[in-house]
């Protein structure tokens, strides 16, 4: 079998940004999470708001260094692996990449660097504000980081000379048409992640009887924020996905799995798409809901794939089932926020067992839905990097041979495996730990006061 | 298309050139500190050692960011050659820089393993500067091209040179760390930094002096520039600059000076690469395209430029604050978080 350079950088790609994409996914909630309650505790000077602050930032700071180095990673990409996508776009794309790093980067790393060792050193009102530059940081991060998709989704603003594009409307492109849709569904995405893994962690206490009053306090704030944005998140979707239905109908109909162009289209809510016969296998549908869901209009025309020649179509069966699971963890969010209405009505929020411990199983779901949800569009933007214009074979490096990238994709394979279980492993401990005084802390854990541990213990610190 | 009424690449030139030099700077210092964490005599000072970057390191690494998506905005036909052509060593910084930096955390929450999280803050830190420096190597000797694209192979950048450069850089790095501990530390801790900040003066003295033989025999282009007349005359005060700062920062590692030692040592790299942008100058991607040929169009360049002067300022403001924070000696008592 010879190696294909284009499939395996396809496939690095894949693998650090869906590693990459899972730490913005967690970290843009949690800075604005923290920054809120360093805003309690600054507001009102209650103590739990400061136990919790700190206790959370201990987790910000290992998932936001893990976010830090494997996104220094994305932009060298471009220029390692997709030096000809970068020749092709970058007058109109790197300013906007760019502009990330001047407006969010930077505001991110000084701050946090504040907001983590500072808290003896400023104020407490400069603490407090350093949360919430953290918090603007990561937002900043998103809108760019979006709009550079977004342009690559749905193009726009541009003049194509010799093969390559080159800027006409700054406004058009970092507006382009799907980026307020992509940037409302995106940003409420991680704001839900968030939620779900707070809450899947004060019902962790909560049925172990341990921090009652920190995780009541948690529960019932990140509760309230689901309450309002998994309803909002569903009509977001809806409009994402009509924006879709206009500016990537193929992408649209490879979503649907749906073959032939006709009005009343049924859903698919289940089929094997198979792209040789051009059909779908153990089909399940439901009858002219297609239309209505996806035009709101009985009547409505949906697009289907035989009209597109097949080198210009999307692969079927990845958009078709991711997105099927970032609807169904979508509805089993909803289930779970409603049941913790009638709950808060009874007043039995607090001790429900069977509820907590959904709560608890569910905190990764954020992170699926995430995952599916970004291997729906990018999939169904295939074959092209720049929508309709720029293939992806034709985006890749020239000079690459498949053995450098099996080398390259080795390399990363091995060290991500490494550094993410690590992180992951060493957060959960920091949950198992808990919102402890900062004075309780385990030493050697917490060095950085080395002087008695390491006077105390000299045999257990000698062997480093 | 390009404006010929504004030429903002020399702005650019400017700018870019500046941001890649405050991250060899600042990065190199850190990374430098990493390099000399593997020598430290026992765990209070690597602690300490540790602490005197933890608060920064991630706002000196962006700097790398910006200059890799800088140098796409304002010169995109340099990134898309130079990078595929430095394939490798770009992998593997970017692999060593992942490990030392999921290392300040790792250390202090990982007890159970902190020996090889120090291991990788310290070998993460020199893998990655050996492979900025093969990466400036490669560059001084040039690329194989064909059109708008690299046409080599991404094996073509390791050569006996770029191996030297990137070796050497780890002594240069060392130095700006050794600058930066002894301004950072005090007493015993102190007197190790100017140690070992006296080896790595010899090394990079040693170094440029071998690079600065080498470059020229090896590239007739840069050789004829040197010592052509009246060139030579103009460039003199390059090597002559070079050794009194070489001499200043041997003496005041010596003394009791604290401050000197970083100055001398930023000094030295202000030199270096100010030689090195006289050797190559007006070209971006060297002996094949100049800074005009590589350029974006007008009309990028500006979109970006509003920004740039507007926000380069604020964050110079706010991170210099961030500095100010953790001002004076490093203490061992502010706690991690």
């Amino acid at each position: 079998m010879s190696l294909d350079p284009l499939l395996l950088s396809r496939l690095q790609f894949v693998w650090v940004v869906a590693w990459h994409i899972l730490l913005p996914a967690f970290t843009v909630g949690l800075a604005s999470f923290i920054a809120v309650l360093e805003g309690l505790h600054f507001v009102t000077g209650r103590e739990i708001y400061f136990r919790l602050s700190a206790f959370w930032i201990k987790i910000f700071a290992v998932s936001f260094g893990m976010g830090v180095v494997s996104g220094i990673v994305m932009p060298f990409q471009f220029g390692t692996n997709w030096s000809r996508f970068s020749d092709a776009t970058a007058n109109v794309l790197s300013p906007l990449l760019a502009y990330e790093g001047l407006m969010a980067f930077f505001l991110e790393s000084a701050f946090l660097g504040v907001l983590l060792f500072g808290r003896n050193l400023v104020p407490r009102w400069a603490h407090f504000v350093s949360a919430l530059m953290v918090a603007f940081g990561t937002l900043f991060s998103s809108f760019w980081i979006l709009a550079t998709n977004s342009w690559m989704q749905t193009p726009a603003g541009y003049e194509v000379v010799d093969g390559r594009f080159f800027p006409i409307d700054w406004l058009q492109i970092v507006f382009s048409p799907s980026f307020p849709y992509r940037l409302a569904h995106t940003v409420v995405a991680f704001y839900i992640t968030t939620g779900f893994v707070v809450v899947g962690v004060a019902a962790y206490y909560l049925l172990r009887r341990r921090f009652v009053d920190e995780a009541r306090t948690m529960l019932s704030m990140a509760l309230w924020l689901l309450t309002a944005l998994v309803p909002l998140q569903i009509i977001l979707g809806d409009q994402h996905g009509l924006n879709t239905l206009e500016y990537q109908p193929a992408k649209l109909a490879a979503i649907e799995a749906l073959w032939n162009t006709n009005s009343r289209v049924a859903l698919n809510l289940f089929a094997i798409p198979d792209e040789k016969a051009e059909t779908n296998h153990y089909e399940l549908a439901v009858p002219i809901l297609g239309s209505l869901i996806l035009t709101h209009d009985p009547n409505g025309t949906v697009h289907g794939l035989k009209d597109w020649p097949a080198a210009d179509r999307p692969q079927v069966a990845i958009p078709f089932f991711a997105f099927r699971i970032m609807v169904g963890i979508g509805l089993l969010m909803l289930a779970l926020i409603a049941a913790s209405w009638w709950l808060r009505v009874r007043r039995r929020l607090f001790d429900a067992n069977l509820f907590l411990r959904s709560c608890m199983f569910a905190s990764p779901l954020g992170f699926l839905a995430v995952l599916a949800g970004w291997a729906t569009t990018e999939v169904g933007r295939q074959p092209w990097t720049v929508y309709g214009l720029l293939r992806t074979a034709d985006s890749v490096s020239p000079s690459l041979t498949g053995f450098d990238v099996v080398l390259s994709l080795a390399g990363y394979g091995v060290v991500y495996l490494i550094i993410f279980p690590v992180g992951i492993a060493l957060m959960a401990r920091i949950v198992r730990n808990g919102p402890v005084e900062p004075a309780m802390e385990p030493e050697p854990v917490e060095s950085g006061r080395p002087l008695q541990p390491v006077q105390a213990l000299p045999s257990a610190e000698g062997r480093a | 298309m390009t404006s010929p009424v504004l030429d903002f690449v020399p702005l650019w030139t400017v700018i870019l050139g500046l941001g890649v030099f405050l991250y060899v700077l600042l990065d190199g210092f850190d990374l430098g500190v990493g390099i000399l964490y593997g020598f430290a005599p026992d765990r209070p000072s690597r602690n300490l050692v540790m602490n005197s970057v933890a608060p920064i390191w991630d706002g000196n690494e962006t700097w790398l960011v910006l200059g890799g998506v800088g140098l796409m905005a304002a010169f995109p036909l340099a990134f898309a050659i130079i990078l595929p052509a430095v394939y490798f060593p770009i992998l593997v910084m970017l692999l060593a820089l992942v490990f030392r930096g999921v290392a300040f955390e790792f250390r202090y929450r990982d007890a159970e393993h902190r020996t090889f999280w120090d291991h990788a803050f310290c070998y993460g830190s020199v893998v990655a500067t050996v492979a900025q420096g093969i990466v400036l190597g490669a560059f001084i000797q040039g690329f194989q091209t064909a059109g708008r694209q690299f046409a080599g192979s991404s094996f073509d950048c390791f050569t006996s040179f770029s191996i030297f450069t990137g070796l050497a850089l780890i002594l240069g790095y060392g130095l700006l760390g050794a600058g930066w501990l002894v301004l950072k530390t005090q007493g015993e801790l102190q007197e190790w930094a100017r140690r070992l900040g006296r080896w790595c003066l010899v090394g990079v003295l040693l170094a440029i002096t071998v690079v600065s033989l080498w470059t020229p025999l090896m590239q007739p282009d840069i050789a004829r520039r040197w010592f052509s007349w009246p060139n030579i005359a103009f460039l003199s005060p390059v090597p002559i600059i070079t050794s009194l700062l070489a001499f200043w920062e041997w003496r005041s590692l010596r003394n009791r000076s604290e401050v000197a030692p970083f100055a001398g040592a930023i000094g030295l790299f202000v030199m270096s690469y100010i030689g090195i942008a006289i050797s190559l100058w007006p070209m971006i991607v060297p002996y094949q395209f100049t800074l005009w040929q590589a350029a974006s169009p007008a009309s990028t360049q500006a979109f970006l430029l509003v920004g740039t002067l507007f926000l380069l300022p604020i964050i110079i403001m706010y991170t210099g604050w961030s500095y100010w924070v953790f001002r004076g000696k490093v203490r061992d008592d502010i706690g991690y978080h």
